[in-house]
């Protein structure tokens, strides 16, 4: 962004997940980040990084805010952005992805941001195109620009993320959310417990470099972030966990929880929430929450990914 | 099949031969007429033989029997998209594989005499090698009404299964298991427990970086537990078609212990690939049951040399790309294994685990034993379904150029040893390399 500095580098051709990322890559997109958020808090939000640049949004599951932001990343960095969503409903799953890559592919753009309902769609998608991929999530798999958004968070919040401890609660079972993070955070040397009922944790989490809890009360003990998940509908209501209430009561982030984490710890989400269900409103709304600022991050942690993959474009 | 008489006499001379029959290993060779054996061992040789004998000189070769294939599918009737009978037999014979036994779950399913005896016409009229029908178990497979047993058996059926379709109702297994030993027939069963089978990989931390769902072994191990609980208390005859568990080994262990006259199965690609061959979404190794960590692999290799598994299969299953180039959740499960089926064992023999009798045992007497067919030998009277090969030689498996209609193999671009130079069913040549 600012032309004076020295250029980190990002020696990857897509963005596929967090996992693969070296601490320097990570640390070198969150730089960036920086900088775009300054950009994005100005009058003039308008650069000409991306000019001339083509970046289509292709989500094959509706996502109102994470396709807005990257629409709203592409066109300050100055890209010509094109929002495909192809509903799941309306095509028959799966079947047109090859299909709509090779499509796409054939008008040339720069830059593709997938979102997919399945783990691995976004790889497949990558192998048939010669443009540069951004995975916008691909089903319980990695959700890598969330990730980096929440470390931007943290890291400017708490002006480090090395030795915090981060508790990540909820359905950590479907998560590509909670996925992204315990890769990205381990990296950057947080602490990174899951706390969620066994229900709702997947097979071998243990070893994947974090300490699980199933109580919550002892999960958030000397927390220094909580970062509550979504609970999707279809999962509260004897699936996976008996009741709404019951839910709420065990796992649930209310006042009386919260006092139990760090007296200075920040609630995240990566939205959208369900109050009253992992959240309640007070908590959500309250001056512990970074749940808004999340959202300003997040535009620019996409800005900084944009703009990191488009200097290995070829003539970028 | 092939007119199996009016063809010259065949010898196999000069070659290393293994009847894993007998676990023996010979100098010698092989003389066959009319389809059957006269005479295997270290007198037949190229002066030995008559003169009208077609004779190869097999410069030191492994000759075997054919192998027996307990599981493939082969497209008819109703998928012939995905395979027929003439391009599954084609990949067979490539592959050393001399007799199949088909699957019953095609469309319609293989549960009236009438499909038998299409089968058998289809497999004598366009077959290179021999298919065996198996018969469904329960009509339509779909697990309520047992099938025919005795009017399929007289149709030519000799097994019955509902291949990918675990039987869920105790009570139809009960049934099947006790009215089928009235008739002397197989049960070959593939033990899933459905609503724990609703991943797509094996459960574990693997799955759960991939973030795919996953399959315990349990979902296997709960179902034939019951399984074994009903063959006991019915007598029956029961042939587990894959096991893919340390749970489903012991299982099986302690039922033949007891006396029960049950047999199982596991599939190359268990004995062959793992869990983390998957990589990045590899689809061709998506497959039912699903591949499993490497300890579980070697045990089930362990299961093979000490004969608590008693045969290896292809598990055979073609599939269309427009059903595998999909994302690892949608795609189709099954792989083709047909024609890399000897080559994938022999692996297996090359690496120290398992000794060549050991895996050709598994791969044809045992089958052989189980089915009732005089195959599985090199034995005179036994029919002359002959096999040979180097065991060193190597090459690098090409999925283009795989005989079957679909090229789903996970072992593309392998490097394998051991290609097939000749495959001869009923005494005649069914394939014969370039």
């Amino acid at each position: 962004m600012s032309q004076a500095a020295p250029r980190p580098s990002f020696p990857h051709r897509h963005l596929l997940g967090i996992e693969g990322l070296s601490r320097p890559d990570i640390e070198a997109l969150l730089d960036l980040a920086d900088e775009a958020v300054d950009i994005s808090r100005q009058v003039e939000k308008k650069r000409s990084t991306l000019r001339g640049r083509t970046q289509i949004n292709l989500f094959f599951e509706a996502s109102t805010r994470t396709q807005s932001s990257f629409e709203l990343a592409g066109k300050r960095l100055g890209a010509d952005v094109m929002n495909m969503s192809v509903a799941n409903s309306s095509v028959k799953k799966g079947e047109t992805l090859i299909d709509t890559a090779m499509t796409l592919n054939a008008m040339r753009p720069d830059m593709i941001v997938v979102r997919h309902s399945q783990a691995g769609a976004v790889h497949l998608l990558a192998r048939k195109v010669d443009c540069s991929v951004i995975n916008a999530g691909d089903g319980a798999h990695e959700h890598p620009t969330q990730a980096l958004l929440d470390a931007l968070t943290i890291r400017r919040n708490k002006g480090r993320i090395e030795g915090l401890v981060v508790a990540i609660c909820g359905d950590i079972l479907h998560s590509r959310v909670a996925r992204s993070n315990i890769i990205l955070l381990s990296a950057l040397g947080a602490r990174v417990r899951v706390i969620a009922p066994t229900t709702l944790l997947p097979a071998g989490i243990d070893r994947m470099g974090v300490e699980v809890f199933r109580d919550m009360r002892a999960g958030l003990k000397d927390a220094d972030i909580v970062m509550m998940l979504r609970l999707q509908r279809e999962r509260m209501n004897g699936a996976f966990v008996p009741s709404v209430r019951e839910y709420f009561r065990f796992f649930g982030l209310d006042g009386e929880k919260l006092k139990l984490a760090n007296p200075g710890a920040l609630v995240m989400h990566p939205g959208p929430m369900n109050r009253g269900v992992e959240i309640d409103s007070e908590i959500a709304d309250g001056p512990q929450s970074l749940i808004r600022e999340q959202v300003e991050m997040g535009v620019a942690v996409r800005m900084a990914v944009l703009e990191a993959l488009a200097r290995n474009l070829p003539n970028g | 099949m092939m007119p199996f008489n009016a063809h010259a006499p065949i010898a196999l001379v000069n070659a290393r031969l293994i009847d894993p029959a007998k676990g023996v290993e010979t100098r010698g060779g092989v003389f066959a007429r009319d389809g059957f054996i006269v005479a295997a061992g270290g007198d037949v040789g190229a002066q030995s033989v008559p003169s009208d004998a077609q004779i190869f000189d097999c410069a030191g070769d492994v000759v075997a029997p054919g192998l027996i294939d307990m599981q493939a599918f082969v497209g008819e009737p109703g998928a012939e998209s995905r395979e027929t009978i003439a391009t599954a037999t084609a990949a067979a014979a490539a592959g050393g594989v001399t007799t199949i036994l088909a699957r019953p779950d095609t469309n319609p399913p293989v549960d009236d005499p009438a499909v038998v005896d299409f089968l058998k016409r289809r497999a004598r009229d366009t077959g290179r090698v021999r298919v065996l029908p198996m018969a469904a178990l329960t009509r339509g497979c779909e697990g309520r009404e047992i099938a025919e047993f005795g009017l399929l058996l007289e149709a030519g059926a000799v097994a019955f299964g509902d291949a990918g379709r675990s039987l869920r109702n105790a009570q139809v297994m009960r049934r099947a298991l006790s009215y089928a030993r009235d008739f002397g027939a197989l049960i070959v069963h593939f033990a899933e427990d459905r609503d724990l089978a609703g991943g797509v990989m094996n459960e574990g931390e693997f799955a759960s970086r991939l973030g795919l769902s996953g399959v315990p072994a349990e979902a296997e191990s709960i179902v034939l537990e019951r399984d074994m609980r009903l063959v006991a208390l019915t007598g029956g005859r029961y042939h587990a078609a894959l096991v893919s568990s340390e749970q489903s080994l012991e299982i099986v262990a302690a039922a033949k212990k007891a006396g029960s006259r049950v047999t199982c199965g596991v599939s190359i690609n268990h004995l062959t690939l793992n869990e983390n061959d998957i990589g990045d979404y590899r689809t061709f190794l998506k497959l039912r049951p699903p591949l499993r960590r490497e300890e579980t692999r070697r045990a089930l290799v362990d299961a093979v040399a000490s004969g608590l598994i008693d045969v290896v299969v292809s598990d055979h299953d073609p599939q269309d790309v427009e059903t595998k180039r999909l994302p690892f959740g949608e795609a189709d499960f099954g792989a083709v294994g047909l024609e890399t089926m000897l080559a994938a064992g022999l692996r297996l023999v090359h690496s120290g685990d398992i000794g060549l009798p050991q895996l050709l045992r598994a791969m044809s007497t045992r089958p052989a034993e189980i089915l009732g067919l005089p195959q599985g030998r090199l034995a005179p009277g036994a029919p002359a379904d002959l096999i040979r090969f180097d065991p060193d030689e190597p090459f690098v498996v090409d999925r283009e150029t795989l005989h079957s209609r679909c090229k789903n193999s996970p072992f593309d671009e392998a490097r394998m040893q051991g290609r097939v130079k000749l495959t001869v069913v009923a005494g005649a040549v069914a394939y014969e390399a370039a």
